[in-house]
């Protein structure tokens, strides 16, 4: 447990729709009542398809709540640019993550633990764990 | 010695190449790519010049610092990440000194292409910028002719991507299409390295 803060979720996809669905879908899946922050990163500012670095930092800022940020991306430059504001070391809030995880799955795992009250490692965990639900 | 406006037209020279071959850039990923490798340069490095003139950094280190951050939160594509990458930890190595030498330059692009080949997870032979700038900074020596040497490794890295086959980002989803098309990545990053030697050649020029 975290004393009561929730650890923060960034949903960063190459499209706006697509974070934004995502982050509706893992919060209407984590129950009724009040979600963990969940904050989603899609396309760049003027709508496009793509990864911009503003809106993931601003995001992280947003669901930042000081027991830590989890960052879920989809592919390619969002993975780049998430590992890339990490190295550079004072763009994301203390305590903000990649968390290597299934984009859909993993976002809905990791909502539904960070609304329980789990920590960053154990979010991190039930995201990365999304990886072996097979379904066939 | 290398100042911090060597840097500047440096980077200059770099915007003013992919403007031009912007088109190219895109041509080459539409092959293998989605197409915006030439605009996304484009866009990256004309922001790069811009906040260059608008707050010019009084060290060779600090200059490529600024222009990597700014790739990095401009580009929109995996370019940005893994150029503003490549230029942040260059810039870094360089440190606070003034003037640089250009072995101390050639160190530095080494430790910026290792820090890029860790980002993306690639090595040589993926049909990835790697297999221009690995060659190029290994041509890369002391004096500022090896410059010219350095750029003619990068050439021959990018045209030597044709016939690979790509084992990293969306190209690599193509699997064998992927070959028989140069990458558009080593391509840029000749235009990079060929930027560093008209730069020194003109810093001779007028000295």
């Amino acid at each position: 447990m975290s004393g009561g803060k929730q650890v923060g979720i960034v949903l960063v996809s190459h499209s706006g729709e697509v974070a934004t669905a995502v982050a509706e879908l893992a919060k209407g899946l984590a129950g009724g009542g009040a979600t963990a922050p969940v904050a989603a990163a899609g396309g760049t500012p003027d709508g496009g398809l793509g990864t911009s670095s503003e809106l993931i930092t601003a995001a992280a800022e947003q669901v930042d709540g000081g027991a830590g940020v989890a960052v879920l991306v989809d592919l390619g430059s969002a993975v780049l640019t998430v590992k890339a504001l990490l190295a550079e070391g004072d763009e994301l809030p203390a305590g903000t993550r990649l968390v290597d995880a299934p984009f859909v799955e993993g976002a809905v795992a990791a909502v539904v633990t960070a609304s329980a009250g789990a920590d960053l490692d154990a979010v991190e965990a039930a995201a990365s764990e999304a990886y072996g639900y097979r379904k066939q | 010695m290398l100042d911090a406006e060597f840097f500047r037209r440096w980077l200059a020279a770099v915007a003013a190449s992919v403007d031009r071959e912007a088109d190219r850039l895109t041509e080459l990923d539409s092959a293998i790519g989605d197409a915006d490798h030439g605009s996304n340069l484009r866009r990256g490095f004309t922001a790069v010049v811009a906040v260059l003139e608008k707050e010019p950094p009084a060290t060779p280190g600090a200059v490529l610092m600024l222009a990597g951050r700014q790739l990095v939160s401009t580009v929109g594509g995996a370019s940005g990440p893994l150029y503003g990458t490549l230029l942040r930890r260059t810039g870094k190595a360089l440190g606070d000194d003034a003037e640089v030498t250009p072995g101390q330059l050639a160190e530095a692009l080494r430790a910026g292409v290792a820090a890029v080949a860790q980002l993306g997870g690639a090595k040589a032979g993926d049909k990835t910028m790697l297999d221009a700038l690995e060659p190029a900074v290994a041509a890369l020596g002391d004096t500022t002719e090896s410059f010219a040497a350095a750029r003619e490794a990068a050439d021959r890295g990018a045209s030597a991507t044709v016939p690979l086959q790509a084992r990293k980002g969306r190209a690599s989803y193509l699997g064998e299409r992927s070959i028989g098309h140069q990458d558009p990545g080593a391509t840029s990053s000749a235009l990079l390295l060929a930027a560093l030697a008209e730069t020194a050649d003109a810093a001779e020029g007028t000295a």
